[in-house]
């Protein structure tokens, strides 16, 4: 919300929620914006004109109603692993879906691992393996994630290789419950095949990391990307060696503690799409 | 020569094939699981658990990539037990859902849903998952010294209600002394309907010791190893506790002796390095830091010319939980870092 109402581009009118007294609802209230406690009907009633939603309630929900948002011709940025709609990671494929009514925005992990895997790809012929590894406070992961915990981890895989272009690929989700709460951390190990230029792959990864830094200003690397020598035996075959990435995303502290670098990602992929369709629909109707 | 008549006083669940799979890299074979599996059912072992040491789905960059496919490994453990049940363990955030439905298929009958002690709410579709397949559901709280008894019962009536059929606590990181064992056990006991096990390491030469306790508080399941091969300085051997428990007169309905004959005939023959307790797996137990950074802080540190013992320190100092081995090498880089800038003072 408070990233929104900086936006040049979205004219953020809404906070929609289902409970009246809701903590949300009442900051929303507090600075001027509707609150509206009806749902998706709220949403749906013509009269109210919304033109784009970021959905953030859950997976089931979202199913439900993902169909009657693009009947109503609302624009659905959906951020529960619903994956209704192509997934997009805007550092890598942020234009390729302009048109669609519904894009999906994966995981906060798969946000912030997904263009270093990119990356390392870039750089080199074939990727055969990719492997995250996010480490979020338990503070900051809600009962939705936690009950369905295969949901995160199926989905980023994918989009590792999906999005990401890795020949087949792992993720990994710990929670730590350390107090004072951890900042996220993403680790992305890549394997590297016989003849990989080294230093290419280490450059691509520098160069990817600005590229997110610039819409998730917390985003960044906590030591060198380095190089190890194996050999390792992945499941895309046995390579001499591999990169290793290690991030960390530090929240903006909008409305969340920065410990939610988690939530944050997400909030500022979705925005960052939000911005570059509404940028593309007006553009395209002028 | 195990019958259905034999009286145990607890049931000895052995993870030489679990556990003991970090101490060796990983490194499994076919044959290997077919030796081990046949010693362990032939000396009366009722439960036998195989999987990737960080369980289904483990082999990884980050824990190590198995040699041979676990699959592959628990399909002919199931083949080679006659009256033992055949085990997997599972971490949720590391295997999935399907993982227990491809295991169930080849005959696997227990799932011990294992989760850092204080997250045991994410175990939930996965203990689900298990009793609609007609498995026991063992709920496993790790590195359980780092909660206290009432924070532990919490956790344990949760994986209660989501349907668990017994409740284990691990001492991950050998750091429990006799008197943390006893108050955890009896608080235990005493709140939950269902029985209580104990997976005690030995970083602090403590696990037989810590078994017997745990027994005397009301466990009525206690997990060995074969020569204790496992994470760290090792686990609680099931030899040795297999022969102090009919010092003391407990009936394990297990034969110690052959016991004893397959760890010393089959089991330490294969060992890359024998169960010791060395500096690097006294200073986990006394930092209560994850057994199964031992090998993987061994590595890092060779690679950036660190010492073990300062990132095993400064692990424990950042609270890291078991999963966390990515941060074995963020800590290596950042001591390598600090060097250099002391040296070009």
């Amino acid at each position: 919300m408070f990233k929104m109402l900086r936006s040049d581009v979205l004219d953020l009118v809404a906070l929609v929620g289902i409970d009246p007294d809701s903590d949300g609802l009442k900051r929303a209230k507090g600075l001027g914006l509707l609150a509206p406690h009806e749902g998706p009907e709220w949403v749906l009633d013509p009269g109210n004109n919304i033109d784009m939603i970021f959905d953030a309630t859950s997976a089931y929900v979202h199913v439900r109603n993902a169909p009657k948002y693009r009947e109503a011709g609302i624009v659905a940025v959906d951020l529960t692993p619903a994956a209704r709609g192509p997934k997009v990671i805007p550092a890598v494929n942020l234009y390729e879906h302009l048109d669609s009514m519904n894009v999906n925005m994966v995981t906060c992990g798969g946000q912030a691992t997904t263009p270093i895997v990119y990356a390392i790809r870039r750089a080199i012929d074939e990727l055969p393996y990719a492997e995250m590894v996010s480490t979020i406070a338990s503070l900051s992961a809600g009962p939705g994630t936690r009950a369905n915990i295969d949901e995160f981890t199926v989905t980023t895989s994918a989009a590792l290789r999906e999005i990401g272009g890795a020949s087949t690929s792992k993720a990994i989700i710990v929670m730590n419950p350390a107090d004072p709460p951890i900042m996220m951390r993403n680790t992305v190990f890549g394997a590297l095949p016989e003849g990989s230029d080294h230093d290419a792959v280490i450059a691509s990864i520098l160069e990817m990391v600005d590229e997110v830094a610039r819409y998730v200003p917390g985003y960044h690397l906590k030591n060198e990307p380095v190089i190890e020598e194996g050999p390792f035996n992945t499941p895309g075959g046995v390579v001499p060696n591999r990169v290793v990435a290690l991030l960390e995303v530090e929240g903006a502290g909008d409305y969340l503690p920065p410990y939610s670098g988690n939530l944050d990602i997400m909030t500022a992929a979705a925005l960052r799409v939000g911005e570059a369709i509404s940028i593309h629909k007006s553009g395209a109707t002028a | 020569m195990s019958t259905q008549t034999t009286h145990r006083d607890f049931r000895l669940i052995d993870s030489t094939l679990r556990d003991g799979s970090h101490a060796i890299s990983h490194q499994y074979t076919e044959d290997d699981v077919i030796n081990i599996v046949k010693g362990l059912d032939a000396a009366g072992v009722e439960v036998i658990e195989i999987a990737h040491g960080d369980g289904l789905g483990g082999s990884s960059f980050n824990y190590g990539f198995s040699k041979v496919d676990e699959k592959l490994l628990i399909a002919r453990a199931c083949e080679a037990t006659t009256n033992a049940q055949i085990a997997c363990l599972l971490l949720p955030g590391i295997g999935i859902a399907d993982d227990l439905r491809e295991v169930r298929e080849l005959g696997v009958n227990v799932a011990r849903i294992a989760v850092h002690c204080t997250e045991a709410d994410i175990t939930e579709q996965h203990i689900k998952v298990a009793k609609k397949l007609e498995m026991e559901a063992i709920g496993f709280l790790m590195m359980s010294h780092m909660s206290s008894p009432e924070d532990l019962v919490k956790q344990a009536l949760l994986m209660q209600s989501y349907g668990a059929d017994t409740l284990y606590i691990a001492d991950s990181a050998g750091a429990m002394t006799t008197e943390d064992v006893r108050r955890r056990v009896n608080a235990l006991v005493n709140a939950l309907e269902i029985p209580v096990g104990v997976h005690a390491h030995n970083n602090l030469s403590m696990a037989v010791a810590n078994s017997i306790a745990a027994y005397e508080e009301g466990a009525k399941n206690l997990d060995g190893t074969s020569a204790g091969l496992g994470a760290g300085a090792g686990n609680c051997p099931t030899e040795i506790l297999a022969a102090v428990s009919t010092k003391y007169g407990i009936e394990t309905g297990v034969n110690p002796l052959a016991l004893m004959d397959l760890a010393e005939e089959i089991v330490r023959p294969m060992m890359p390095r024998q169960q010791v307790i060395d500096r690097a797996g006294l200073i986990l137990g006394y930092a209560g830091v994850y057994g199964s950074f031992l090998l993987h802080s061994q590595k890092a540190a060779e690679r950036y010319g660190v010492s073990q013992a300062e990132i095993l320190l400064e692990l424990g100092r950042r609270k890291v939980v078991g999963g966390q081995e990515d941060m074995i090498i963020d800590v290596a880089l950042e001591l390598a870092r600090a060097h250099a800038a002391q040296e070009g003072q």
